[in-house]
Parts: structure tokens; C-alpha cells; sequence
């Protein structure tokens, strides 16, 4: 990946692969809600060696405005091969299972927002016959739990429909890699208990890149997840809807 | 959740965390006081805020400019100066001045105005720090340079996190030809021997530093072996510059609290005697990499643990030249004496370059650092009494290393202290400085913090 879009790129995930991304010199357009976080994400990434770095502040959600933000990052880097979408709310469970404008809040971030910009940017580079489509997705998207269901179902919608874009797109040499990391230590996480599973924004970056670089289909960072979620999702219904999970 | 630890792990102490992401967000609101936190590289006291808050600075880790033709660069508080040297070496740039350890904050560096191998040449690091925002718990956003907003740029650097958040700053850096150092290791015999040689190297060497036998006794006290170096000169252009991040340090690694018998009085001695001897009495010149001359602890991670769980005390402290012969011998004699050995000690000589930090610790004289297990009582009035030697020489302890001077000390050491204290912000304090200026408080910090203490999440919120 050369020339990437990166979508929610004020996150701690994304903010690390644009320091990998822009060691390796690559050119990005980055995308994120507040202008001046991002003006400080863009700034970071052309210090550290990114070939460019243009930047444009818009909330995601404005599903209308998805069409010219992609002809803009086409036009600003002369061209795409790589996507990293990144953008997502956790929300609030609780609050979730109170109110559906809390539910639709999560769905429409994580969910529909995402089909959208993937939808504008699965017919570019299918006409292009080239391009990487690098989507973080999460762990909660493989079972339900009663501790973060509707976000984990806005991460499961998401899978199966990268499903699907990948066995459309793959006669078209586009890659869709989906990457589910387990927790982060983040700083929005640093008041949290820590354990051997938390694993630093680096780390979950560096086996994004990985996987983006062989074009892998779907990948757990750490690894240890995928070990970790296949127990989890072999636990029979009958015993798992008794857990307190 | 183990509370965040200074260097030398003692004090413990439990405080709440909070963590800082981006230079825009305005201060939390807290209860209790506030404390901007770096790497935790300061050995005592002064990065701790017992029964407060600290502001954990390590997501403030943005660059914000580099300009190769100047050497300025500009980054958030939280940049190490790690990061800075991968930026700026195979550009051709230094760090005007770096402590003995890469893995400190920009913040850290100004708040405790570090001095390096090169103080006699280039005073202290806030000398080279153009601008920085300073950022206040009313929400005032300053930035401070010396023609800007000059007090506070003054009472900040070397103001130990108290006058508010450091946000950003902007540090110009210093051209090099290579990464390599011409390094040579002169031997001396006592404390008279350095104090000739340490003066004769300073004319030639952009740095110097010595490490010294504290277990040597009589004739033999303050012997050791000086090093001293410049940058390699442009003839080493052919080794490559962009090569020049050796990976140095990331083998070895301490992975657990060792126990304190590693740590005595014979292994100790047996470690002085055969550093001592390896050289033969005679100098000798090598050619280095700027890693192991400047960081050689760096490159083994988490060495603090070596002194086990009740962790260690260091002792920093500055005399004039004047006193600094008979004092020195009597500091080192003391601590020899005491039983209590301390396994790395350095001598090093401060010139009489000022720093615009009002609160800065290097003075002109001759500076030496001891560490030594934590073995209770016995260590603290050891270090008690090294301070109160040390002020009866006219000299200074350095608050970064220190936990136990008196707070008298710290009024003789720091005749600024009156004037800085009006620049405190309100909101901020330290364990330091509390210990350093005793009141008795009408509530309790402590209580207060039982009280409104945040509920831990559950991990199982999967992301
Ligand atoms: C192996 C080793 C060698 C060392 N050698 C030297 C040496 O040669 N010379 C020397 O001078 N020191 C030396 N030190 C001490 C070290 O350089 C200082 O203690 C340094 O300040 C630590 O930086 P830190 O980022 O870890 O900050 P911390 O130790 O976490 O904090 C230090 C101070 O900085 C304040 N602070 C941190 N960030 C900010 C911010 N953003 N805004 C405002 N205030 C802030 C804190 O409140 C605190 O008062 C050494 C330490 C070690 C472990």
C-alpha cells in the first residue's frame, strides 16, 4: 500500500499504522471528525517520512458526503491502493438496550456507514483491478454476549458483508482483509485492570500491516484470538445463554 | 491496578491515573491535586502525587515539525527523546543534551532541566528549548519562550511539573557528521587525580563523566575512570547515517525483582575492582556508537529491578569547587563506611553555564550520583546525612534523584523557591513538594479519594 485512505485515523489503531505507514514513505489522506486532532495525526505522519499527507475533517456519518470524500483522496494522492477503515463507536450497552437511538447510533457508525464507504470504494478498485481494502472489525463480532451485543452485532453484520465483498471482488485482484484485534491498551483504556491480552496499538498495527501486505483474508491481532474466539464460539447456545459473559 | 512508580521505587504510593491524548483537550477536573507524568525516570518522589492524580503524558507522543535544515524540531510533551533520536540522527542531528537514559519525555526533560556528559560545554537542556504551551488548570493556554510570556518560560523549566501541563515544545537540536563518538577512558587514582584530569579534559571534550570506585578507601578515595569523547569528525561519513539506530538494548531485559543478596557489600567490591583493572592504568581510545556511550544503562531494560522489591535510593548533589575536594572525600568515605554500598556512583563536572530555569539544579562545581539499596532506617539516614553534608559545602541536591533531603535543604538549595511558589498552579502538586513544604492540610486527600473513587470497568466490554 502506497497511496491509503485512512478512515477514522484519530484512533489509536489508526494512528499507529499511519506512523508504520508513513516510516515506510507512503502517501495518505486521513480522515477523522476533529480537525485539530487530525491536523496533529497529519503533522506526526508527514515528520515521520509520509511521501504526502493531505487530511480531511467530516463525520462519517454523513453518508451523502462519501462519494466526493473518496474522489478527493483519488485526486489529492493521484490515484488509491489501499484502504484502512478504522473509523467505530463501542457505545454504551446499557444505554443501548434502553433507547433504539442508541442502537441505530451504533449500527449507523459501525455498521452502515461503513457499507457505504465500502460500496463507493469496492467499484473503484474493482474497475481498477487493484487495491487493498483493510477494514478493523473486532472480536465481539463473532458471538453475541450479553456485555456489548449490539456493538458485537454491528461488528458481525460487518464481517459477513466483507464476506461477501471478498468473494466478489477476488476475480478482481482487490484484497479485503478483515482484522479483528482482542482488547487494546489504549488511553482510553489505561484506568482498566491489565492483563497478558492487552496488546499496544503498535502491536495490533504492525499485524494489520501484515496482513495487508500478503493480502490475507481475515486475520485475529494478536493471533492468540483466534485460539481464544474458537473456544468461545464452540461453547454450545444451551450453555453459553447461562453465562455471564 | 499498580499505581505508576518513580525509578527508584521508593516511595510507593497510590494515586489515580489519568491519561492525556491530545494537546487540545483541556485539564480533567479532580479531586485533590493534579501531576503532569512522564516515564517515571525520576528516582524519587518528584513524579509522584501521593492520594492526587497523575496526568499520564505518554499519549501526547505526536512529532508536530522537523526542519532538517535548522535542526528545530516541535512535538508534544509526551515525544522521548528515543523518538527523537531516530528522527533526527540519520538526518545529521543530536540531542543538545541528554541524560544518561533515551527513555525520558520531553516534558520530563524540561520540568527537571536534565544536564548531560556535556554540561560544561552546553549548560542544561532548557537552554535549547525555543517555545513550549503551557497549559494551566484554568484553562489558560500560554506559550512561553524567553521573549514570550518569559516568567513562566523561567519558573517552568526545572519547575518540576508543578506551574501546569507542558503540551508541546520545540527544541533545537545540534549538527553531527556521524553517530559515532571518539571515546577515551582515562584511569585516575583518587579524588585530587580527577578533579586535574576532569579540568584538563574539559578544554578538548565536548564530554566528559567518571565513574568512580566508592569502595576504595585512604589514598585510593575517588579513584575511578573518566571518559571522555567528541562526536567522531566527518572522516567516518562512510558509515552510513541512516544505519545508525543500532538495536542496541533490545536483548537483555531484568524479569523480575531480584533478590537483595545479588546486591552486597562483596559483590559490590568485586565488581569496582575488576572495572578498575580491566584497564591496566593506562588510557585507552575507541571509536563508539553514540548507544552505549550515552545510554549504556538503556540496554538493560527494567535494571531498576535489580535492587529487588524495596527498590533503591539515589543520591545526586552538586558542590562548589571550593569545598568540593574535602566534602566529596568525606561523602564517599561516608557511604563506604555505612556498609552500604553503592553499586554505580559518577562524578562529572558542571561549568558555569546558566540555565533560564529558575529552579535548575546544575551549578558550577562537581556533581556525584550514588545509588543504594533500599535497606530502611539505615539507607535513609545515610542519605540524610549525605544532604546535610552537602549543604554545609554550599552545594545542592538534585530533587529528580532524590527522596529524602530536608525541606531546610531544599530552602538553602534553591534560593528561588519563594518567587517560583507563585507560580505553582493551584490545582497541581507533588509528593515532593509536599514533602518539601510541610503544612498541615484541614481535610484529608486521602479520604477524599476513598470517597469518590471511579468504579473499575469490566474487561469483558470487548472491543
Ligand atoms: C538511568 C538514568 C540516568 C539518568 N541520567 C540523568 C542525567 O544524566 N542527567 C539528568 O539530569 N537526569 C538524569 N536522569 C533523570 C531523568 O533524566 C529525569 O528524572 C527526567 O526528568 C525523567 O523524565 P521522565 O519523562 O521520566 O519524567 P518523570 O520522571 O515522569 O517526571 C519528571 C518531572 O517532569 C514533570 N513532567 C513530566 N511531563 C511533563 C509535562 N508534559 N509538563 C510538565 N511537567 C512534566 C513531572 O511532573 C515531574 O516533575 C536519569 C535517570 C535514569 C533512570
Amino acid at each position: 500500500m502506497k497511496k491509503v485512505l485512512v478512515l477514522g485515523a484519530t484512533s489509536a489503531i489508526a494512528q499507529a499504522t499511519v506512523r508504520l505507514l508513513a516510516a515506510r514513505g507512503a502517501s495518505l489522506y486521513l480522515v477523522g471528525r476533529n480537525a485539530e486532532n487530525l491536523e496533529a495525526v497529519a503533522k506526526d505522519a508527514a515528520t515521520r517520512g509520509a511521501a504526502k499527507v493531505d487530511s480531511q475533517a467530516v463525520d462519517l456519518n454523513t453518508f451523502d458526503a462519501h462519494e466526493a470524500l473518496v474522489d478527493g483522496a483519488f485526486q489529492s494522492l493521484g490515484g488509491l491502493d489501499g484502504v484502512v477503515l478504522a473509523h467505530g463507536v463501542l457505545g454504551d450497552q446499557v444505554e443501548a438496550q434502553r433507547s433504539w437511538a442508541a442502537t441505530e447510533a451504533v449500527l449507523r457508525t459501525n455498521f452502515l456507514s461503513a457499507v457505504s464507504l465500502l460500496t463507493v470504494l469496492a467499484n473503484r478498485f474493482e474497475a481498477q483491478k487493484a487495491g487493498t481494502l483493510v477494514v478493523i472489525s473486532s472480536v465481539a463480532g463473532d458471538r453475541g454476549r450479553q456485555s456489548n451485543y449490539v456493538y458485537g452485532a454491528s461488528k458481525g453484520a460487518l464481517n459477513v458483508f466483507l464476506q461477501g465483498l471478498r468473494n466478489r471482488l477476488a476475480k478482481s485482484n482487490v484484497a479485503v482483509v478483515t482484522v479483528k484485534p482482542g482488547f487494546v491498551d489504549t488511553p482510553m483504556t489505561a484506568h482498566l485492570p491489565k492483563n497478558k491480552l492487552f496488546a499496544s496499538p503498535e502491536k495490533v498495527a504492525r499485524g494489520l500491516l501484515r496482513a495487508a501486505d500478503s493480502r490475507k483474508n481475515e486475520v485475529y491481532v494478536p493471533g492468540i484470538w483466534a485460539l481464544i474466539m474458537l473456544i468461545i464460539r464452540s461453547i454450545p447456545e444451551s450453555v453459553f445463554k447461562k453465562l455471564k459473559l | 491496578m499498580s499505581s505508576p512508580e518513580s525509578w527508584g521505587r521508593y516511595p510507593r504510593v497510590e494515586q489515580t491515573t489519568h491519561p492525556l491524548v491530545w494537546r487540545s483537550d483541556t485539564l480533567p477536573s479532580v479531586s485533590g491535586t493534579m501531576l503532569p507524568h512522564g516515564l517515571g525516570r525520576s528516582y524519587g518522589d518528584s513524579c509522584l502525587n501521593a492520594g492526587g492524580t497523575l496526568l499520564l503524558t505518554s499519549g501526547l507522543d505526536r512529532l508536530i515539525a522537523f526542519d532538517p535544515a535548522t535542526g528545530v524540531v516541535r512535538c508534544e510533551a509526551g515525544v522521548t527523546l528515543d523518538t527523537l533520536l531516530r528522527l533526527a540522527v540519520p538526518r545529521g542531528w543530536f540531542l543538545p543534551v541528554t541524560p544518561g537514559t533515551k527513555y525520558v519525555t520531553v516534558g520530563g526533560a524540561i520540568a527537571n532541566d536534565v544536564h548531560g556528559k556535556n554540561h560544561h560545554r552546553g549548560g542544561t537542556f532548557g537552554r535549547y528549548v525555543r517555545r513550549f504551551e503551557l497549559v494551566r488548570s484554568d484553562g489558560s493556554r500560554r506559550v512561553c519562550a524567553p521573549d514570550e510570556n518569559a516568567d513562566w518560560y523561567g519558573a517552568t523549566i526545572g519547575g518540576l511539573g508543578l506551574t501546569g501541563l507542558v503540551t508541546w515544545a520545540e527544541v533545537q537540536l545540534k549538527p553531527i557528521s556521524n553517530p559515532f563518538v571518539l571515546q577515551e577512558t582515562v584511569p585516575f587514582e583518587n579524588l585530587d587525580a580527577f578533579l586535574k584530569v576532569a579540568r584538563e579534559s574539559e578544554a578538548d571534550h565536548e564530554f566528559t563523566m567518571a565513574w568512580v570506585d566508592c569502595l576504595a578507601r585512604g589514598k585510593k578515595v575517588g579513584r575511578g575512570l573518566l571518559y571522555r569523547g567528541n562526536f567522531a569528525p566527518p572522516q567516518f561519513d562512510r558509515l552510513p547515517l541512516a544505519k545508525s539506530h543500532l538495536s542496541h538494548g533490545s536483548g537483555l531485559a531484568v524479569p523480575m525483582d531480584m533478590p537483595s543478596f545479588c546486591l552486597n557489600r562483596l559483590s559490590v567490591s568485586a565488581f569496582n575492582w575488576l572495572y578498575y583493572h580491566r584497564q591496566n592504568g593506562k588510557p585507552q581510545q575507541r571509536l563508539t556508537h553514540y548507544d552505549p556511550f550515552f545510554y549504556p544503562l538503556d540496554a538493560i531494560y527494567g535494571w531498576n529491578r535489580i535492587y529487588g522489591s524495596r527498590g533503591f535510593l539515589q543520591f545526586q548533589c552538586v558542590v562548589p569547587y571550593a569545598t568540593a575536594r574535602d566534602a566529596l572525600k568525606e561523602i564517599l568515605e561516608r557511604s563506604s563506611r555505612g556498609g552500604l554500598p553503592s553499586f554505580l556512583s559518577v562524578l562529572k563536572t558542571f561549568g558555569d553555564i546558566p540555565s533560564p530555569g529558575w529552579m535548575s539544579f546544575p551549578r558550577q562545581g562537581v556533581t556525584l550520583a550514588m545509588d543504594f539499596a533500599n535497606r530502611g532506617e539505615k539507607t535513609y539516614r545515610l542519605v540524610e546525612e549525605l544532604d546535610r553534608l552537602t549543604r554545609e559545602a554550599g552545594g545542592a541536591v538534585y530533587p529528580a534523584k532524590d527522596a529524602r533531603m530536608s525541606a531546610e535543604s531544599f530552602a538553602a538549595y534553591f534560593p528561588r523557591r519563594a518567587e517560583f511558589a507563585g507560580y505553582i498552579d493551584p490545582a497541581f502538586s507533588s509528593s515532593f513538594w509536599r514533602r518539601m513544604n510541610p503544612v498541615t492540610l484541614p481535610f484529608s486527600l486521602e479520604a477524599e479519594r476513598a470517597a469518590g473513587a471511579p468504579q473499575p470497568q469490566s474487561v469483558l466490554a470487548l472491543r
